[in-house]
């Protein structure tokens, strides 16, 4: 046998005084990382396969267990550090791409914990939300400016295609196949819930879900699976995805051994096959052939629907939001590099694409420096992880947010980032039957309406602290923020003074 | 009145309804102390598995209730609906555990007694155990 | 060194008071000088101005400019771009008197101009915005150059100082208008540029306007894709845009701008006291028009060029009053400021939040 140069990244720790040996953590493991020895008479654990899901942890009634990171260290090295000498380790094994779940985990700059809110004193009253009116309802869609009075006086307006939330938040896209069905509902139930939108990702609508179209964004990408007039028209609205945050100029790829009898059904492909969606869409090689998909979804929708055209955020992202601004498209959405996934290639994930703060700054001041802000609102996710980064994100001018990790985390997921295997202890990233229904989507629909319900209201906290009781007068304001530790460059490009000026 | 329902759709098998029952009934403060020093405290609750079906089973304190009938010390009566079991006057005679339609009755081999589900009522739980410790709400304690 | 008005935000409390006359009688500027002076305490010397309207009645078809210029040169460069797109009818200097509490005075003109026929021709513009458009240009890109009034037999003037020492210096007592507004200025900062103080005008819209918005940053990004340079860097500046944009470029009735700037909140909407048809309006209008809403105290008295609109935030964290006597309305920060111009009114009230108040000439 040759040598296995891996070493477990992790070391499962078990209490001898508090195990009782009920071997819940052995029945939940489903990397088989635990098991009883009759002969020992007690439980012990093969490390090798643990990713740190923490279901063990969570489950173990006694709280007899810890898992911490493999102690075993290479010779230290500033340069060659022990994961990436793994990864070669892994490489040379394999001969294979590496593959990674979730989003960027590098530690890049966070540019939400260094922006900084304003609050009022003194000159401008605070707002008590408990006391007074405080709004967060969002339209999204084109705001046509123009108006005529006729002879009566009476207002005579064109209405634009519009999504409205109750809460500036929606979830992003996730496909059936990626994540289970009971995944799935639970979005869908949470977001009728809230008043939000939640997203089928590229992976079709499961007939059951169609009840929830109301709440229902339809993703097109470039597999098109699942796509047809009846998923078209059953959505709120359509969105067409270009790209996706944690691998820029990257399709995706759900292995066929995920294809089961209910996604095969639902993404119109035959069962076990893998689904492949490609880089590019194969009918969009350019802005102008962007504009006739858009054109064409709204044709095939009666002009009902607003559209939505997701794209990575890249290097030139506000060129690119300035012609997607042009094409006919109602919202734009932007995904940072932090954004998550089902599976990406490890480097392209942690190397391609830049952070969302950024890109939405400059998105935003492009838009309104060539006067279209208005053809579009503009939707932004990867990595908004609590309610102060979507009052940062609003302020500096997103309309509304996407959030998906921090929704995967309500349902129970510990980012243990090994959705690629397929065999997710929490039910959420897994077609396991026996996993799958881990997760019930009667108590994970409660604790992601929860979550949301506790952002808005530190949301309104924090914008009655500004003496604002309305979102759409935080939209852009960016005087309410000011940058902290960050140079010139930074601070002009996300068009804030720094601290103290 | 409220009883014990589970349902099979949301049951894992993880067993931990069993581990708490029987902590629960132990008299021990605390499981740990329930199974400490190789203790094996008796579940009322028993996991029936299968490939992919798992399922709870405990004392349904149905109206027939042929346990009652057949007890030959008159251990076993019906309280507020509730079938519970004297133990002190239960004399391991196992009638009630063959004539359960459900095989609801557990044998506790260690004290030649029978136990089963009293809906928590005799001891601190309030709420029945099982129910509080499923992790799914596979197990719940409601009026049908 | 202490920054001025358009490098920095300064924030402000205020005293705002005003009237006008239905039937267009004019009267004396006197009148609204007394009134602000009993508000002394709400001013802190660092800013008091005044509009006057129907004061021009022998140039009433010309457009009235009044700037202020740190220095001659300014002066000379605005007027060869004054020459470049207007006919210039009058020019002078404003006519002012010495005052022991007002310092620092930078030259102040006045200007009555027609545009130039060709070069609004040229501009494929309307003449309004044709005008708006300069004005805003000379504020913009001349140093030392401010048009601080720009309307129609209308004028602003403003300066450093208590409201009423700035009402003796620019001798109002020799002007009569229909509705005169004024503003009385708290800032929290002591920037000493005139052209910070109030009211603040484009065309006939002038706004006098107590209170510091929160939206401000919001409000000001949005209105600047349309043209508007926010140079000074204040909520009136931006409201004045905000309403030329509503009210002058989109064609949207005052009742209606109302809507937009301090817009019902959703459980008024909601609460079935509009008509469907109006609540499809206002849910319109909150939608498309969101940028514009207006959040934080403010009360305003808008002047326009035939009437004023007064207005509150829909929360009224400012006061406001208003009072009628016979053909006159008055609306001020303080009852007791109506006192003085109108001891025994009609009828007086305090205004809800949101509620606009719209009094026109009567034709």
């Amino acid at each position: 046998m040759a040598i296995n140069y891996l070493n477990p990244l992790f070391e499962v720790v078990r209490n001898p005084d508090r195990c009782i040996k009920c071997r819940v953590c052995e029945r939940q493991c489903a990397n088989e990382v635990h098991h009883y020895d009759p002969d020992l008479d007690r439980m012990v654990a093969d490390e090798t396969s643990c990713v740190d899901c923490q279901r063990c942890v969570t489950l173990c009634p006694t709280r007899a267990l810890k898992i911490r990171p493999n102690e075993n260290q290479f010779r230290e090295n500033g340069n060659w550090s022990q994961q990436i000498m793994d990864e070669v380790y892994k490489q040379a094994g394999s001969g294979g791409v590496l593959l990674s779940a979730m989003g960027n985990p590098r530690e890049y700059p966070v540019y939400w914990d260094k922006i900084l809110l304003n609050a009022s004193q003194v000159t401008n009253p605070p707002i008590d939300p408990l006391r007074e009116p405080m709004e967060t309802k969002t339209f999204l869609g084109k705001k046509d400016q123009s108006i005529h009075y006729d002879e009566n006086g009476k207002a005579v307006y064109e209405k634009n295609p519009y999504l409205e939330l109750d809460v500036p938040i929606m979830f992003s896209a996730m496909s059936f196949g990626s994540i289970s069905k009971n995944a799935h509902e639970t979005l869908a139930r949470a977001a009728q819930e809230l008043g939000t939108y939640y997203n089928t990702g590229e992976g079709g609508l499961h007939k059951d879900f169609y009840k929830y179209g109301a709440n229902t964004i339809c993703q097109v990408a470039s597999g098109r699976f699942g796509v047809f007039k009846e998923y078209l028209d059953t959505g709120a609205a359509i969105e067409i995805k270009m790209g996706q945050g944690a691998k820029p100029g990257i399709g995706g790829h759900l292995p066929g051994m995920k294809i089961n009898e209910e996604i095969s059904k639902t993404r119109m492909i035959p069962k076990g096959t893998d689904a492949i969606s490609p880089a590019p869409h194969h009918d969009i090689y350019s802005i102008e052939d962007l504009r006739q998909l858009v054109l064409s979804l709204k044709e095939a929708t009666n002009w009902e629907k607003p559209v939505i055209v997701k794209i990575a955020a890249v290097h030139n992202v506000a060129a690119i939001a300035s012609g997607i601004a042009r094409s006919g498209a109602d919202i734009i959405a932007i995904d940072g590099y932090r954004g998550g996934t089902g599976a990406a290639p490890t480097r392209i994930r942690d190397n391609v694409g830049i952070p969302i703060e950024l890109a939405l700054a400059s998105v935003d001041q492009r838009l309104r420096d060539e006067g279209i802000r208005n053809n579009i609102s503009v939707v932004v996710g990867g990595s908004v992880r609590c309610s102060a980064d979507v009052v940062k994100a609003v302020a500096l001018g997103a309309d509304a947010v996407y959030i998906a990790t921090a929704a995967l985390l309500a349902m129970g997921c510990h980012l243990c980032r090994s959705c690629n295997t397929g065999k997710c202890n929490w039910g959420i990233a897994t077609q396991r039957a026996d996993l799958v229904k881990r997760l019930n989507p009667d108590i994970a629909y409660k604790r992601l309406v929860n979550l949301v319900h506790a952002w808005d209201h530190e949301i309104k906290e924090m914008m009655g602290g500004m003496g604002i009781n309305s979102i759409e007068s935080l939209r852009g304001n960016r005087l309410m923020l000011r940058g902290i530790g960050l140079t010139q460059k930074e601070l002009d490009i996300l068009g804030i003074m720094h601290a103290g000026e | 009145m409220k009883k014990v329902y589970v349902n099979e759709d949301w049951c894992l098998g993880c067993h931990l309804c069993e581990f708490t029952c029987a902590a629960a009934n132990s008299g021990a403060p605390d499981m740990i102390k329930a199974f400490a020093g190789g203790k094996k405290p008796v579940a009322r609750i028993q996991i029936e598995e299968g490939s992919a079906v798992n399922f709870a089973v405990q004392c349904r304190h149905c109206e027939l209730h042929p346990c009652v009938k057949g007890c030959i010390s008159g251990a076993l009566s019906v309280k507020d609906g509730v079938i519970v079991c004297d133990e002190e006057r239960c004399v391991g005679c196992y009638t009630c555990v063959l004539s359960c339609p459900y095989g609801a009755i557990v044998i506790d081999g260690a004290g030649h007694k029978i136990r089963k589900c009293d809906l928590c009522t005799q001891n601190s739980q309030g709420e029945p155990a099982c129910v509080k410790a499923c992790p799914n709400n596979a197990i719940v304690f409601e009026e049908r | 060194m202490l920054k001025k008005e358009g490098e920095t935000r300064i924030p402000a409390g205020c005293a705002i008071s005003g009237f006008i006359n239905r039937s267009g009688r004019r009267t004396n500027g006197s009148v609204i000088v007394n009134s602000i002076a009993c508000m002394h305490d709400r001013s802190n010397g660092l800013g008091g101005g005044y509009a006057g309207y129907g004061i021009y009645p022998e140039y009433k078809d010309q457009y009235a400019f009044h700037v202020f210029y740190d220095s001659n040169e300014a002066r000379i460069k605005t007027e060869a771009f004054i020459d470049r797109h207007f006919d210039v009818i009058n020019l002078s200097r404003i006519p002012t008197r010495k005052h022991p509490n007002i310092t620092d005075e930078p030259l102040i003109w006045r200007y009555f101009v027609n545009p130039l026929p060709t070069k609004l021709q040229e501009s494929q513009l309307d003449e309004r915005t044709y005008v708006a458009r300069c004005v805003i240009k000379i504020n913009d890109k001349i140093d030392g150059a401010y048009v601080f009034s720009s309307g129609k037999n209308m004028g602003v003037f403003k300066a450093v100082g208590y409201p009423e020492d700035v009402g003796e210096f620019y001798r109002l007592d020799e002007y009569d208008g229909w509705a005169w507004t004024v503003h009385g200025r708290y800032p929290t900062n002591t920037p000493g540029w005139w052209g910070g103080a109030h009211p603040f005008a484009l065309l006939d819209y002038t706004i006098v306007h107590n209170g510091e918005i929160s939206s401000y940053d919001a409000n000001r990004r949005f209105i600047e894709m349309f043209g508007y340079k926010c140079n000074l860097l204040t909520d009136t500046e931006v409201i004045t845009y905000i309403i030329d944009y509503l009210n002058r470029r989109l064609g949207m009735p005052l009742e209606d701008v109302a809507k937009v700037i301090a817009a019902p909140f959703w459980s008024e909407i909601d609460s079935g006291r509009f008509s469907p048809e109006e609540v499809e309006k206002l849910r319109h209008f909150r939608n498309v028009y969101s940028s514009l809403l207006i959040t934080g105290p403010f009360s305003i008295i808008l002047g326009f060029n035939n009437g004023i609109m007064a207005l509150n935030d829909r929360l009224k964290l400012r006061s406001m009053v208003a009072a009628e006597k016979g053909d006159t309305v008055y609306v001020s920060s303080e009852e007791c400021s109506i006192r003085t111009m109108s001891p025994d009114v009609d009828r007086i009230w305090s205004p809800r939040g949101g509620e606009p108040i719209i009094v026109t000439l009567d034709k």
